[in-house]
């Protein structure tokens, strides 16, 4: 909502600086977004040309000198604007002037060899408008010597307003002055509309056949009007807050639009076949608009149509066909009220967005439905001349306000401050609200233009507002009296700590988009049409991921595209297994790329690192489960991992037979192709939701720790397997072949060679035995390495090698 | 000068030119062992009369004990000469680089340790910490929330849809966290002190603002809690989340559907260094959230009685006021995983947020 000073002061009454106004509006809620003073206009005076010859050295331009009105000799100007000529009058700028539409600061320079001390200028230079052909042109009696802004009233102040959606009464002028003589910044100068009688009926007949769409309309006929331009001082509001001046009849809906929040239209009536009919519009109809678009509606929209079809779509733009132009004699004025609902919906349908439409989606006041006809025949009668006929009201059954129970007890239950009642009352009453009853409840009648009050909470707000938000002295909240609990959920603290426990791997976290594109869903096993956004910013941001590894992967690529090719990103996030609320699943991801390993990447002179592969990801895989609490003795791995891995090197992390708790593995070649990526690469996912929760302890005490006095030793054994025996088959093996003595066991060595033969492999372990009840004897190892072969043998099949 | 005399100074003179272990043991053979010059002395004093046993027997032992001295002198001196050689030889260039620690390497994303900073400070003021889901029903996130069918104020948010399903129920993701506040009033009673961070979306894409960004949210329902409370928990807030002693902040009445009153709320700044901006100085406003009372209609979706129960909500950008205090100049460089932007911006592993060591560093 644009409005100037001097448009304020018609409706307001004070004598406030415009920084106080600007101030309060802020306060009142009504936020002020920008002021424009108008200084930048400030240097500009009107100068007379005297002289006006040809360049000696260039065709378009010519040499004029200026009297600048200064009472010292006229100055040189070269000049290349057509119209530059002896005898014009018009806007000059000195030599320091900043040209604020090419962005200049004027120089005393030469222009093909010719000195120039100053510039005359366009309306493009000054940025009142895109003329760019020609030079200002004053009219002869401008006065030279005096300032151009307010010889052109354009040194009336801009004042802008981030309106909220709720404040109808707040698109007009009239409304904000009220708000402002409200809070005690002036006198609202409400003078009541006069109605214009009118001569004879309006021929033109209105029917109503969508009431739901249309509670009122009122439409008049002005017989013999002029349609000329309208007066220079409303072309100058107009043009202050960036509407083009049009023609009287345009200008003055698009004025009483602004100054009383009551959008009209103006039909011609020569173009008017018959009667008119308010309906909803035929599937596929079409209309041509005044912004020069044809528009296909729906019944979901409604119209004003004659017997030959639309002539304006209700409440957001007319038709070309009946409208205005300067061959208008006849003019129907029309003022209707529309469903806000319905005017939003089509409007945003359609695109189409118009200060008609911004008033009547808020709710425009029905109590202004009359008046804001009649306002506009007094300015047609001023501007156009011509008789009226009378005003034709159709559909309206009247304003019911709306009656709201406020007990003055809820000022202070809400906002915390005491707020006399006279002063509340007197502060309800100032902004036309009717407060009636004596007792601590009253009843009090809300205003036609405020159809965002129905609650007593409302209400609180306009006293808050009014009465001053910084009147308000904070107050401490209650707080607790006693040491905090713990105020994070498990999955919270979870959240936080594989975070920290893969950033302390050397990671960096990412935050990448919860939307992929559809093929990189599909690779990861989603892009069901469930996930798929209907409305996608960009095509590459339409599924909704099921992995967070593709955005992982893609970063990881655009950071090697920018020449780092040696990263290791993570990511502990949502992925979606469906649109439900418990289908988001709480995931941490990582990849590492090239030679980004634990102990560092790239070359070193003490060993360079080597590629990443998928013992990289299964380690940072269970180091963020061990994070997150799991079980990690009782992890297991088993072989192989879902499609998108490389199904020789990956592996699922389970917890009993059913449990995922992840997976991890260097990625199957199809899938990076289908991400457009390359370079070693290998990742992991783990599910940190579903980590079983621990058991509720009732203490935290630890379990007792029995240190045995006896000396550990360490026994190496090798075995030849079948290759495809697991390495971790044959430490569970070991391991269970004696679960008292043998502490650990550690594969140091595995290897494949012809001496063992094809189908082959040697694993070596080193196992760790911690003696509990005595030091044994060589019999005692004897025995237990007898039983670890034997069990080792049993499980694997494997033989010690010897 | 006598046998003994000259033996013993050719015995020291061999001992001091002994240039490594061997030769000391060659010498020490040469006069200590069986058939050694000093031994085959010895054995001299058996056969000698008590008188002249008395007189030589102490000059050889004498002899003996001296030559055994200066043998293990010179062999601790060989040694400490063999270690500094050993020393010179083992030296290393102490200058070259070792690895970086990984915990070094590692960084925390900003928008992760403002909410733990976040996390930190409502902790203190008795809050807990909710959360809800990204996918959301126009029930949560609009219609509960008293945003009327059909009100501008919806088409304000942006909203991202999913395909309506066989039911014609179009599901959204969440353009604010503000759903959590209804989820958990279904699911807890008053009070309720809750902060909500979490991912939002709007279909909205510039230096400010992206389709994907972060909110959290603050809750408090009771029976009293009020505007003054409001205003002291905020202000709290941000002197304690931009880490300065005071901040003036200016609360303008304004308009969201889920609250009444509405407020939003400017910070007082000193925006005029380029790309930092410092809070509780200045002359400049800089609007960094919207507040207000819990609308009534929300306290009854969320099955509580208006008139009974009273409270408050807030909510604001997590990824802006990020920037503000860590002076990232643009939004969209959150989102990038530019491993350049997050080691710079980014946050050291084990740099944790806390009331009692600070925010940060």
């Amino acid at each position: 909502m644009k409005l100037t000073l001097s448009w304020l002061k018609d409706h307001l009454e004070t004598d406030a600086s415009l920084a106080e106004i600007v101030e309060r509006l802020t306060s009142i809620g009504l936020e002020v977004e920008h002021v424009d003073d108008r200084a930048s206009l400030a240097p500009f005076v009107i100068a007379k040309v005297l002289t006006a010859v040809q360049h000696p050295d260039a065709d378009r331009l010519r040499v004029l000198t200026v009297d600048t009105g200064d009472g010292k000799p006229p100055v040189q100007v070269v000049c290349g604007a057509p119209n530059a000529r002896a005898g014009l009058i018009g806007a000059f700028a000195a030599p320091g002037t900043y040209i604020p539409g090419i962005d200049v600061t004027l120089t005393v320079g030469k222009i093909r060899g010719v000195e120039s001390h100053g510039m005359m200028c366009s309306e493009r230079e000054l940025e009142l408008s895109e003329e760019h052909d020609g030079i200002i042109d004053l009219p002869a009696d401008a006065p030279v010597g005096t300032s151009f802004a307010a010889y052109a009233h354009l040194d009336d102040p801009l004042i802008e307003i981030n309106l909220t959606p709720n404040r109808p009464d707040a698109t007009s002028v009239h409304g904000i002055a009220r708000d402002l003589a409200a809070s005690g910044l002036g006198t609202l100068k409400s003078a009541p509309i006069e109605p214009i009688p009118g001569k004879g009926e309006t021929p033109v007949k209105v029917t109503i056949e969508a009431p739901e769409l249309c509670p009122g309309f009122a439409l008049r006929l002005v017989r013999g009007v002029k349609n000329g331009p309208s007066p220079k001082w409303l072309q100058q509001r107009l043009l202050a807050i960036g509407l083009r001046p049009i023609s009287a009849l345009v200008d003055i809906t698009n004025y009483v639009t602004f100054d009383r929040g009551r959008p009209l239209h103006v039909f011609d009536a020569a173009k008017v076949t018959g009667n008119l009919a308010v309906r909803r519009a035929r599937d596929g109809e079409k209309v041509l608009s005044l912004d020069g678009r044809e528009y296909t509606l729906t019944p979901e929209m409604c119209v004003i149509a004659d017997q030959d079809g639309i002539e304006s779509i209700a409440g957001i733009m007319g038709g070309e066909h009946s409208g205005c132009d300067e061959n208008t004699t006849d003019v129907l004025i029309e003022s209707a009220l529309w469903d806000p609902i319905t005017t939003a919906r089509t409007g945003r349908t359609l695109g189409i967005i118009t200060d008609a439409r911004y008033r009547f989606e808020r709710g425009v006041d029905p109590e202004m439905m009359v008046p804001g006809l009649e306002l506009a025949t007094k300015l047609v009668l001023d501007f156009c001349g011509g008789t009226p006929a009378q005003t034709e009201v159709v559909g309206y059954a009247g304003h019911q306000p709306k009656i709201v129970s406020f007990p003055l007890s809820e000022v202070k239950r809400l906002t915390g401050i005491e707020v006399p009642r006279a002063t509340s009352l007197d502060i309800l009453a100032r902004l036309g609200f009717k407060p009636e009853g004596t007792g601590d409840v009253v009843n009090v009648a809300v205003p036609s233009w405020r159809p965002d009050v129905d609650g007593k909470a409302d209400l609180v707000e306009e006293v808050m507002r009014i009465h001053g938000v910084d009147n308000i002295a904070p107050q401490p909240l209650g707080s607790h009296d006693a040491v905090n609990a713990r105020i994070l959920t498990v999955l919270q603290i979870r959240t936080r700590a594989a975070k920290r426990a893969l950033a302390v791997r050397g990671m960096m976290e990412a935050v990448t988009w919860s939307f992929v594109p559809a093929k990189h869903a599909e690779l990861f096993g989603g892009g069901q049409q469930a996930l798929k956004l209907a409305n996608p910013i960009a095509a590459d941001m339409s599924d909704m991921r099921p992995s967070l590894l593709p955005g992982l992967i893609a970063a990881a690529q655009r950071n090697a595209d920018r020449g780092i090719g040696d990263v290791a990103l993570f990511e502990v996030s949502g992925t979606y297994e469906g649109d439900g609320a418990d289908q988001q699943r709480r995931v941490a991801a990582g990849v590492r790329r090239g030679t980004a390993r634990l102990e560092g990447s790239g070359r070193h002179w003490a060993g360079n690192a080597g590629a990443v592969g998928v013992f990289d990801a299964k380690a940072d895989a269970i180091a963020a489960l061990e994070a997150c609490g799991a079980p990690v003795e009782r992890l297991q791995i088993e072989a192989g991992g879902p499609a998108w891995y490389h199904p020789g090197r990956s592996g699922t992390i389970k917890l009993g037979p059913k449990v995922i708790l992840g997976t991890f593995g260097e990625f199957h070649p199809k899938t990076l192709e289908g991400l457009d990526v390359s370079g070693p690469l290998c990742g992991f996912e783990v599910f940190i939701d579903t980590v079983p929760e621990p058991k509720a302890k009732p203490t935290r005490t630890k379990p007792r720790l029995d240190l045995s006095a006896f000396q550990a030793v360490k026994r190496d054994f090798a075995f030849v397997v079948d290759k495809a025996v697991e390495a971790g088959t044959l430490v569970r093996a070991a391991l269970a072949a004696d679960r008292k003595l043998i502490s650990g066991v550690s594969v140091f060595d595995v290897f494949e060679g012809a001496a063992l033969g094809a189908a082959k492999k040697s694993i070596a372990i080193e196992v760790s035995i911690q003696p509990v009840e005595k030091t044994l004897t060589d019999d005692d190892f004897e025995a237990l390495a007898k039983r670890i072969v034997e069990n080792v043998g049993k499980q694997t099949g494997g033989v010690l090698r010897t | 000068m006598s046998d003994m005399e000259t033996l013993e100074n050719s015995l020291m003179a061999e001992i001091a030119s002994a240039a490594d272990e061997q030769a000391i043991e060659a010498v020490r053979v040469s006069a200590l062992g069986k058939k050694g010059s000093v031994s085959e002395m010895l054995k001299t004093l058996g056969s000698m009369s008590a008188e002249e046993r008395q007189v030589k027997g102490p000059a050889i032992n004498g002899l003996k004990n001296r030559v055994t001295e200066a043998l293990s002198a010179r062999r601790a001196e060989l040694k400490d000469v063999a270690i500094t050689a050993r020393l010179a030889a083992e030296k290393v260039d102490v200058s070259l680089p070792v690895r970086q620690s990984p915990a070094e390497r590692g960084r925390i994303h900003p928008i992760s340790q403002v909410i733990d900073e976040i996390a930190a400070i409502f902790g203190d003021l008795g809050f807990a910490i909710a959360e809800g889901p990204d996918i959301e029903t126009d029930y949560y996130n609009f219609t509960s929330l008293n945003f009327p069918e059909g009100h501008p104020a919806r088409e304000m948010h942006d909203t991202f849809f999913f395909q309506p399903d066989a039911q014609g129920e179009r599901k959204l993701l969440r353009t604010h966290t503000s759903p959590v506040q209804i989820r958990t009033m279904e699911m807890q009673k008053p009070p309720i002190r809750i902060v909500i961070p979490g991912k939002t979306y709007r279909q909205d894409s510039d230096a400010t603002h992206s389709p994907m960004f972060h909110q959290v949210e603050g809750l408090v329902i009771d029976k009293s809690a009020n505007v003054a409370n409001m205003k002291w928990v905020l202000e709290e807030f941000c002197k304690a989340f931009f880490e300065v002693p005071s901040v003036k902040m200016r609360f303008r009445p304004s308009f969201f559907p889920f609250t009444e009153p509405s407020l939003e709320v400017d910070i007082q700044c000193d925006r005029s260094r380029p790309g930092e901006v410092r809070f509780g100085e200045g002359s400049d406003w800089m609007e960094i959230l919207g507040c207000g009372m819990v609308h009534p209609n929300v306290l009854r979706y969320g099955g509580l009685d208006p008139d009974e129960y009273q409270g408050f909500a807030w909510g604001m950008g997590i990824d802006r006021i990020a920037m503000l205090k860590y002076g990232m100049p643009d939004l969209r460089t959150f989102f990038d995983a530019d491993v350049r932007w997050l080691s710079h911006y980014g946050f050291r592993p084990l740099d944790m947020p806390t009331l009692f060591g600070g925010l940060s560093a």
